[in-house]
């Protein structure tokens, strides 16, 4: 990696192009580059075992995937604007306990109403990180660290013990989570609509861009005159609002609720979103990004028994796949300012 | 008293340290009062050997978030290094070849992190979010979901053995004598101050002369080895080798070293707070349990604490800077002088 730094590119002079098209460039390069790995990735195991790519398989695939792909769109959200929010894992949780205990106490509840309900839980508690973050400007890492505590504390203090079954929820609701429309899973096809309808928001509206450029200079954005507190506050809502309707996924495909569920799946988000060329520290990234990053490692996780690697590998290979996607992320980055530095050397 | 020695009273008093030790000290009278059994010596025994892990590898990382940076990874060199541990007593190793292989184990997986951060330039939260899914990730390889629990008595017994006729385990006189020599480092060495000074710009460091990528990997490797020997301490603890051992840990002493006042953006903090840290969770976690207050409170109560000592020390500040701001005192200097200051801080 540090050959980065000390090789000499000659190439780059003959490119001048501005930071748009540098950056545009490094998130082209990035998404090409995990769709490639996936595509490896579903061709090797399909080869090994044709089975991988049957119907049944690809279903639970793309169920899989659905959880952590809705919550690396929400992840990526709060990322851009240089927060994180690790508390999304105790969210969803909360709000998939809140949904199966609605149903418990009524238990003739359009289910409509089940899922705003618990939408609406997480989109109350993304407020009192966004409160806490935007108000009293405290970083949001240590914010969400205590609200991660908080929310499954008031999750384990609400189940205190008891744990809600399939049979407690209508089949309706149920069948949420094992209806297909032309085969496509109704839950994989609600994260693809979220993930469209976010990375469009954030590509076509101003105040979407202006979550990039907070991100990028804080300072810069709050002097031109955007609303920065406000933005972030609506990021963590949202994000809030997105681990909610997770949780009401996870209920409806799992049936089975009690106080752990969703425990630790805050960096496996992160993780989806970093592989997916979301940078840490905030100004850019892309929700399609994040979204491949979620299949992908949603992938590994189902592609490594049926290659007879031991199911053990998987957690390993995602953190090479972190440390890889961020070590290109500096790569792209370096060569891009070298271009630009090229660039501007020419134009003084 | 002379006004001067009041104000510097007055100002040690309200430092995070200070109020960190005070509910420390708090905690410990009330639940001596209202807590059966708190006050014993068995107790305090089982308190120190809980929080043993978790203060033990607050030190380094203290160090690492004051120069700005953080080690997520921990508890997964400490799973890893269990695994490794276990795996290795199952082929046969005596464990006193076993115990220096894994302190080395956690100098090359610390100084796989450091090198990420100093040589290629990552970001450390990035970095070791990706070590921790990978060393946990590799602990699972090494031993998959075996648990190795066949090591001797003389070791696992001698690892929570006591002081003497006492109640303390020896671990408590480790931890602080470890705790000394990471608080003389930080608070008396030029090493120390050039912590402090990376946290606060660490390009300006760079310029006066301090190596602030040698540091920042000395720091990486002594979380990776001081994680390592907690490890081996936690596998002989439970007398239990296992690849998810101390799962989540990581959080658990970023929390601990966030409560007693360190900055997470870097460049403050002290020792002392994060020691008072680190026994005001396990006190507070360790009365509640005998108070039979169950364990969602106890989640609860750590994440409120977590937020409420950064959050309202912060909203407090920006309160009193927006009435200094707006409402200047009549008839004054433009900079009042600091007892005018302290003055307006009373009021």
């Amino acid at each position: 990696m540090s050959a980065s730094t000390t090789t000499p590119e000659p190439r780059l002079k003959e490119h001048g192009g501005g930071d748009a098209g540098a950056g545009r460039r490094i998130r082209q390069v990035r998404e090409a580059g995990i769709l490639l790995a996936l595509v490896l990735l579903i061709g090797v195991t399909t080869v090994v075992n044709p089975n991988f790519l049957s119907a049944q398989s690809v279903r639970d695939l793309l169920l899989g995937a659905t959880l952590l792909t809705i919550l690396a769109v929400g992840q990526t959200l709060v990322i851009i604007t240089r927060s994180v929010d690790l508390s999304v894992g105790s969210i969803l949780g909360l709000s998939a306990f809140a949904v199966g205990s609605l149903f418990v106490a009524f238990p003739d509840l359009p289910v409509g109403v089940a899922v705003v309900a618990g939408v609406l839980v997480g989109a109350l508690c993304g407020a009192v990180n966004g409160v806490l973050v935007a108000a009293a400007r405290v970083p949001a890492l240590v914010v969400t660290l205590g609200t991660l505590y908080i929310f499954r504390g008031v999750d384990h203090w609400w189940a205190a013990g008891r744990q809600i079954n399939a049979a407690d929820m209508p089949s309706a609701f149920l069948a949420l989570g094992r209806q297909t429309v032309l085969g496509v899973p109704v839950l994989a096809l609600a994260a693809v609509l979220v993930a469209a309808v976010v990375g469009w928001y954030l590509a076509s509206y101003r105040s979407g861009r202006e979550l990039y450029a907070i991100g990028s200079e804080p300072d810069a954005a709050r002097l031109s005159g955007i609303p920065v507190d406000r933005r972030v506050f609506s990021a963590f809502v949202v994000n809030g609002a997105l681990a909610g309707l997770a949780g009401v996924c996870y209920a409806a495909r799992f049936g089975t609720l009690d106080a752990t569920v969703g425990t630790g799946l805050e960096l496996e988000v992160v993780a989806a979103a970093v592989v997916g060329g979301v940078a840490i520290f905030g100004g850019s990234g892309t929700v399609l990004g994040a979204a491949l990053g979620a299949v992908l490692l949603t992938t590994i996780g189902a592609a490594l028994p049926v290659l007879r690697v031991n199911g053990f590998w998987q957690e390993a290979v995602v953190g090479l796949l972190i440390l890889i996607a961020i070590g290109m992320d500096r790569l792209l980055s370096v060569r891009a300012e070298r271009r630009l530095r090229g660039g501007e050397s020419r134009g003084a | 008293m002379a006004p001067e020695s009041t104000t510097a009273l007055r100002r040690l008093l309200a430092t995070r340290e200070a109020s960190v030790l005070g509910a420390l000290a708090v905690t410990v009278i009330a639940a001596s009062f209202w807590v059966d059994g708190f006050a014993s010596g068995r107790n305090t025994g089982f308190l120190v050997l809980d929080i043993a892990a978790i203060a033990i590898i607050a030190l380094p990382m203290t160090l690492i978030i004051i120069t700005g940076e953080i080690d997520l990874s921990v508890a997964s060199i400490l799973g890893l290094t269990s695994a490794v541990m276990g795996q290795l007593w199952v082929m046969g190793l005596p464990l006193e070849t076993i115990v220096p292989l894994c302190v080395v184990l956690g100098v090359v997986l610390g100084a796989v992190n450091g090198l990420l951060v100093t040589v290629a330039g990552l970001p450390s939260l990035a970095v070791t979010i990706g070590t921790m899914a990978l060393y946990r990730g590799l602990a699972y390889v090494v031993l998959g979901d075996r648990a190795v629990a066949d090591f001797p008595f003389s070791w696992t017994g001698g690892a929570t053995a006591r002081l003497g006729e006492t109640q303390i385990p020896w671990i408590a006189l480790l931890i602080i004598v470890l705790a000394l020599a990471f608080g003389v480092v930080l608070h008396a060495t030029p090493v120390g101050r050039a912590l402090y000074a990376i946290g606060n710009n660490d390009e300006a460091a760079r310029f006066s002369g301090i190596s602030v990528q040698r540091t920042k990997l000395g720091l990486f490797v002594t979380s990776g080895a001081v994680s390592a020997a907690a490890g081996v301490f936690w596998t002989l603890q439970y007398a239990s080798a296992r690849a998810d051992n101390a799962a989540g840990l990581e959080l658990s002493v970023v929390a601990a070293v966030l409560l007693g006042g360190v900055s997470i953006f870097g460049g403050s903090g002290a020792l002392a707070g994060v020691v008072g840290g680190v026994l005001l969770l396990g006190t507070i976690r360790n009365a509640l349990q005998l108070a039979d207050v169950s364990s969602d409170t106890l989640s609860i109560v750590t994440g409120l604490l977590l937020v409420v000592s950064v959050v309202v020390p912060n909203v407090a500040a920006r309160l009193r800077q927006r009435r200094r701001t707006t409402a200047p005192p009549p008839g004054r200097a433009v900079t009042p002088s600091p007892n005018t200051r302290t003055k307006q801080e009373v009021i």
